[in-house]
């Protein structure tokens, strides 16, 4: 894509002089901090300026999550065939049961399980340590749930804090229970944010998962995987059908509405797909160094996203696939010009700003731009470096890009700029719905979704229509 | 696991699957699932950290301040943001590994300092998650040493409360917090012989906005001056207008400070204020009392005649008109409900409430169940559905979860449930209505606008059951039972 056109009025003067003007608020140490957080964007000066990945200023009110939610809200909770049990006091399990949307095939309780399971520790489990419980637990599950197809124990604070050993736990209970039973340390206070979580997911994935099962039908020369989808709001039921069009074959998917014996037998798949690069990057590296696996980023958000995907994924397969991408290609086109000329004479010179977590603010770029829509800030919660030398030429020159930005910050940014939308969490929607800006929650697609793919698109469409021009906006001023 | 052996991809068989499908839904499986001493599963209870972002967030001016983990203090706001749908400000100081090593003192210090710098605060109440609990904070001293060292003014309230939720649930962090605030506020505000004339009411740990306004109506009504402690109604239910206001009203902190001198205290949850209203009884002037949460006819009237009484004022007209209207609507429909049994899940003060509410209407609360409570609250609960013939045969379930519930509803079922969104996969795999009372409530709009408290309150209760069974009866009749008139 080539470099886009500079947005009127947003200038590089204007973008670090209300930068500097909203830091001057701060006392001097969390100014230091937050500084190289915050940035005008440089889309062709690599790497991008913007500082990541670093811990959140105290007291600021960051909209960050932990290393515990990044492992059960986001890697492991999704996996529909599994129990997960969250080790440690009630709140983190009830929090996290059904809040973040990874929708599932099953029967609950029988083939599924998107469910609360958790050991709610006791003031005495942590003076006497939960290990012992955590047994009884395992063994309780197994027997109520025997189709499940393994357990993961997710550690909360307290059980790193006291000195649990779930990995022990977890080797022992493998072995008796004849089934996965895997551990994941991922205390919250572990690392800067949920990102680490991932991480530790990832780790366990390895050590405890890959490679332990094959795929019963032989392998094929089209079998992918598709990696770092969730099926928030179904988007993995919309992406799917789009790659098994095109001729490849879907083995497995991480982990939305995911399967752990599929997941455990990737390692023999031709191509591996990944689009949340942020969360699963490290599993595609950690499969093409020890099986070989090749792996390639696409992003399945708005049209021209979908075009350029489906022909980078088919350039690794022969003739065939490349001709069936054309062809789905070309039996698409005019049903997102239909949506197209539904909806973009609506938004056309709309402004928009996104928060959200490690995928979505560079990812959903071109589904705006394809409704005339131009994006004028966007940010992070938990991305790295590499996240934002992928953000900084999707974005305008002289945008504002900002990391782990503060309630405080996103208001000063949002109250300059003025956009016309704001796409960002649920902490962050009622502030600015308050403000009269409309906004849809795009973590959880607000209820809403799949965003994904050719069907997804139809309804990111509708939704941000509905958001900018519902008429209850006009309603906010009173007339006296 | 060995190694080298691959397993196979498997699938389970069809009738394997009914198999367990059916399985699941047997006495067999019942009293297996009963069985469980080390699981929990599908809980409906939070923890205390949760209640004490409750109170502490509805002070004037007052913004909630989580000493621990980030991931905690996300978890709360997005909790009750989505409950409310409304703004949950609260802050934290975002303590890591190292924190968990050398202590959270220096993470305080950052996080009261940058936070009274951006927010300009009032009043930071200070509540804990588990890792300082763990490791041993030392609360009083680090807020000392921060007021010491400069980092917030000396005259800046900051009450804090220990919240570990391996210990209790939200309701006792509403307690907690609450006492703390109280504590804190009404230091040295005690004047012998002066009185505000005023009552201190205390609403408990309530999601529903709701009943907070139904409460401050009836009261205006009977032209009885209040503080309500700690006020939510103007915290999470605040008009869309264009302006975002980051304290958009609660309690007056001066109003707080001298509630000590008030003319009478009333707690309306026994089980979320019992060390608040232990504190009250030895601390405050005026009288002091705790009565249950005003469901149904009878514990208003009680709620009404007690405000009469304490304060010399005459039960208005308009109140007397509006309890006749809702007997009216409760004899006028009570064949909708009556004989009808349910299932109740929730917290404590919730439960008494509800179950009062469906004695009074001659239903049948079958199955009663709390998630965490005591064994008192147990002998309570019973006496209660001892009370009414309606209660025979009912049964009391304390420190069982959903997934009990679950088991419950398919061995013995009823014909509605009653609880907070958790209870719907229950409600599901039941077949069972649920009816939303409680918090939170995630999958629907605007329950928390809707009093179930006083008068009004059972006239909503009613109107959302009674209508729902008749839709049912619509929906599912054959032709030949399709009537125009139900």
């Amino acid at each position: 894509m080539s470099e886009r056109k500079p947005i009127p009025g947003i200038t590089k003067e204007r973008t670090e002089k209300l930068i500097e003007e909203t830091l001057a608020a701060m006392p001097d140490k969390a100014r230091k901090k937050r500084a190289p957080h915050l940035g005008a964007n440089e889309p062709t000066v690599s790497p991008c300026a913007v500082k990541s990945n670093k811990k959140v200023v105290p007291g600021v009110m960051s909209q960050r999550g932990c290393a515990y939610a990044g492992a059960k809200g986001v890697v492991w909770g999704p996996i529909r065939d599994m129990v997960h049990v969250s080790h440690g006091p009630i709140g983190c399990g009830v929090y996290s049961w059904g809040t973040r949307r990874n929708l599932m095939q099953g029967t609950p309780g029988v083939t599924s399980f998107p469910m609360d399971f958790t050991s709610d520790f006791q003031e005495r489990d942590i003076v006497y340590g939960g290990d012992k419980k955590l047994e009884t637990l395992l063994r309780e599950a197994d027997e109520l749930f025997p189709l499940n197809k393994g357990l993961s124990i997710l550690s909360e604070c307290p059980v790193g804090l006291i000195g649990d050993d779930i990995n022990a736990v977890a080797k022992k209970m493998e072995k008796e229970l004849d089934k996965l039973v895997v551990p994941c340390n991922c205390e919250g206070f572990r690392g800067v944010s949920q990102s680490l979580g991932h991480h530790i997911s990832n780790d366990s994935i390895r050590d405890h998962i890959i490679g332990k099962y094959e795929f019963a039908e032989e392998a094929g020369p089209y079998d992918v995987a598709l990696i770092g989808d969730y099926n928030i709001g179904g988007d993995v039921w919309a992406a799917k059908p789009i790659l098994e069009e095109i001729g490849l074959n879907v083995k497995s998917v991480w982990t939305g509405d995911g399967e752990v014996e599929k997941i455990a037998a990737t390692h023999t798949v031709k191509l591996n797909l990944i689009h949340c690069y942020r969360s699963m990057n490290y599993m595609c590296k950690v499969m093409e160094e020890k099986w070989g696996i090749p792996w390639i980023e696409y992003n399945f958000f708005g049209p021209t996203k979908i075009e350029e995907s489906l022909r980078a994924i088919a350039a690794r397969f022969d003739e065939t696939i490349q001709e069936k991408a054309e062809a789905v290609i070309a039996r698409y086109k005019p049903v997102m010009q239909a949506v197209l000329d539904q909806y973009r004479p609506r938004l056309e010179g709309k402004t928009a700003m996104l928060f959200v977590g490690g995928l979505r603010p560079r990812h959903t770029v071109g589904a705006y731009e394809d409704l005339g829509i131009q994006i004028t800030g966007s940010g992070y919660e938990f991305a790295h470096q590499d996240d934002y030398d992928r953000t900084a030429p999707e974005m305008a020159k002289d945008t504002i890009i900002y990391d782990d930005v503060s309630e405080f910050e996103l208001e000063k940014f949002v109250e300059e700029f003025k956009p016309d939308l704001i796409g960002s969490g649920i902490k962050e929607k009622y502030v600015f719905q308050k403000s009269g800006i409309p906004f849809r929650q795009m973590h959880s697609w607000d209820y809403s979704g799949p965003y994904h793919g050719y069907e997804g698109f139809k309804i990111f469409a509708r939704d941000i229509d509905m958001a900018i021009n519902s008429p209850t906006w006009k309603l906010v001023k009173g007339p006296f | 696991m060995s190694e080298c052996a691959l397993k196979k991809v498997t699938t389970h068989s069809p009738e394997e699957v009914e198999r367990v499908k059916d399985w699941i839904n047997t006495e067999e499986y019942k009293e297996k699932n009963f069985a469980r001493t080390a699981l929990v599963i599908n809980p409906a209870h939070a923890c205390q950290p949760l209640g004490a972002q409750m109170v502490a967030t509805s002070f004037e001016g007052s913004l909630p301040f989580v000493h621990g983990s980030q991931g905690c203090a996300s978890y709360f706001r997005s909790t009750f943001t989505r409950h409310f749908r409304e703004p949950a400000a609260a802050t934290c100081d975002a303590m890591t590994e190292d924190g968990a090593v050398f202590g959270g003192q220096n993470n305080l210090f950052e996080g009261l300092e940058n936070a009274y710098t951006l927010y300009k605060p009032k009043m930071m109440p200070v509540y804990t998650t588990c890792m300082p609990e763990v490791i041993g904070d030392d609360l009083t001293a680090f807020i000392r040493n921060a007021k010491q060292k400069g980092h917030v003014p000396e005259d800046l309230p900051i009450p804090y409360a220990n919240t570990p939720s391996f210990n209790g649930t939200h309701i006792h962090g509403y307690d907690a917090m609450l006492n703390s605030i109280l504590q804190y506020l009404t230091e040295g505000q005690k004047i012998e012989g002066k009185c505000t004339g005023k009552l201190n009411l205390i609403p408990g740990f309530d999601g529903n906005t709701g009943n907070i306004r139904e409460y401050k109506r009836i009261l205006e009504a009977m032209e009885i001056p209040y503080t309500v402690m700690a006020d939510t109604s103007e915290v999470f239910d605040t008009p869309c207008d264009g302006t975002y206001r980051l304290y958009p009203g609660g309690t007056r902190i001066e109003d707080a400070a001298e509630s000590i001198n008030g003319k009478a205290t009333i707690s309306l949850q026994k089980y979320s204020t019992a060390n608040t209203m232990k504190w009250i009884e030895e601390a405050y002037s005026g009288q002091k009392l705790v009565m249950p949460m005003p469901f149904g006819i009878k514990k208003t009237d009680e709620f009404l005649m007690k405000l009469s009484e304490l304060f010399g004022k005459p039960i208005p007209k308009e109140l007397k008109a509006e309890r006749g209207r809702a007997v009216d609507a409760m004899t006028d429909a009570h064949q909708y409900l009556h004989g009808k049994k349910f299932a109740v899940a929730g917290d404590p003060d919730y439960l008494f409430g509800i179950v009062t509410f469906l004695l009074e209407m001659g239903a049948i609360p079958h199955h009663v169940l709390c998630s965490r409570a005591t064994k008192k609250f147990q002998k309570e609960m019973q006496a209660l559905l001892d009370s009414s013939p309606f209660g025979k045969g009912c049964a009391v379930y304390i420190n069982k979860d959903l997934w009990h519930m679950r088991s419950l509803l398919v061995t013995d079922p009823v014909e509605g449930i009653i609880g907070d969104t958790h209870a719907k996969w229950a409600a599901r795999d039941a077949r069972i209505p649920l009816f939303r009372i409680g918090f939170p409530i995630i999958d629907r709009v605007n329950l928390h606008r809707t009093p179930v408290v006083g008068y009004q309150g059972a006239v909503n209760m009613l109107t959302m059951i009674a209508n729902k069974f008749l839709d049912i009866k619509d929906e599912t009749c054959t032709d030949q039972w399709f009537e125009m008139m139900r």
